[in-house]
């Protein structure tokens, strides 16, 4: 169970880039998550409201996007979708790859802000 | 006036100040010429003695050092030690991983030019550890003939992020009807390509070619890191 740090990582990363912007409220958090990055999407969830609790993110979503593994395969010389994670064969041809181009994602994307409304021009 | 959801992009890996201290690890190794191998495993399938041996081997002919994780004691640590290589043990407390800070402050004021091999074992975990880089050159995963031959079907991610894989304790495989070609078959699935040693640390069978290929790898990165092109670009 390695994602509470995984997700305390991410809340510092946040906390950063609000800073940046001037200290702006975040509600959500984008996320690309691949499908070998080695963390499970579920564990990552309830530890991102955990460890939001007591910081400026309280309350704020992680919204993750599921990446799924892409191989380059050699028979077809295109990026292809792996036959299964247990299977690092081309789901077309059936060719074994293990060069992974896609998959290991973890990758905080972009974030929602709340922006005060300025005076209409 | 009222507020107004906006987006801002980001675009930024989560570990990425992870990666950064095992970029510049990598390099200080490349520079020194240690090479590294990291080991990963579950809890019981012999790393300690494996490494125990490895060292004990390699001691004859190169200079060997080892870096040794766990949650709590220093066991391993004291074990390797009769190996007469220099060890030092990474306490990780609740942590179920090693990060390569860990490493980086472990290496304290060991002067790297020393070693030939430098051997860094994880803690024992086939989950947590595959998504931290820690500067080495070679991952090896290590699966005894006891956890079964599915083990790399229940871990794909970890098999497929190592270089390269050993089977232990071979010398129990009749006794637990360990059938190797399927272990083979669900290592080269997950990993295609990966090459696979089989051994027994306790009978000494088939320990001298997995030592022959971590010689040969060491020599490989050695003649890469001298010549100009290697030099310059790497």
């Amino acid at each position: 169970m390695h994602e509470l740090s995984i997700a305390m990582s991410i809340i510092e990363m946040v906390e950063e880039e609000s800073r940046k912007h001037g200290g702006v409220q975040v509600t959500a958090v984008h996320l690309k998550l691949g499908a070998l990055s080695g963390v499970v999407k579920e564990a990552l969830l309830g530890s991102f409201e955990m460890a939001c609790e007591d910081t400026v993110l309280k309350g704020a979503k992680l919204v993750v996007e599921d990446i799924p593994v892409l191989i380059y395969c050699q028979a077809c010389q295109a990026q292809r979708p792996v036959s299964s994670i247990q299977l690092f064969c081309c789901a077309e041809c059936g060719t074994p790859s293990a060069e992974v181009v896609q998959g290991k994602e973890l990758e905080v994307v972009a974030l929602e802000i709340e922006e005060w409304e300025h005076n209409p021009a | 006036m009222g507020t107004q959801p906006r987006l801002i992009e980001v675009r930024k890996n989560v570990l990425k100040q992870n990666d950064l201290v095992a970029r510049a690890l990598r390099e200080q190794f490349r520079a020194a010429g240690v090479f590294v191998v990291s080991l990963v495993s579950s809890p019981g399938s012999g790393k300690t003695m494996f490494l125990e041996k490895t060292l004990t081997l390699l001691r004859e002919d190169y200079r060997v050092a080892a870096l040794v994780g766990d949650l709590a004691t220093e066991n391993d640590a004291l074990r390797l030690a009769r190996s007469q290589a220099p060890v030092k043990q990474i306490t990780t407390g609740t942590l179920c991983h090693l990060e390569a800070a860990m490493v980086e402050k472990a290496l304290g004021e060991w002067d790297l030019n020393q070693f030939d091999f430098l051997f860094i074992e994880n803690v024992g975990n086939l989950v947590c550890p595959s998504s931290y880089d820690l500067g080495e050159n070679v991952r090896l995963v290590l699966i005894s003939v006891t956890e079964g031959e599915d083990k790399p079907l229940k871990y794909p991610t970890i098999f497929n992020s190592a270089d390269v894989a050993v089977v232990t304790k071979m010398d129990l495989a009749a006794a637990v009807e360990f059938d190797w070609p399927t272990a083979y078959g669900n290592i080269q699935a997950v990993r295609p390509g990966m090459p696979v040693f089989k051994l027994s640390t306790k009978s000494g069978e088939g320990i001298e070619e997995y030592l022959a290929f971590l010689k040969a790898r060491l020599n490989e990165a050695r003649a890469a890191a001298v010549t100009p092109e290697g030099a310059r670009h790497s």
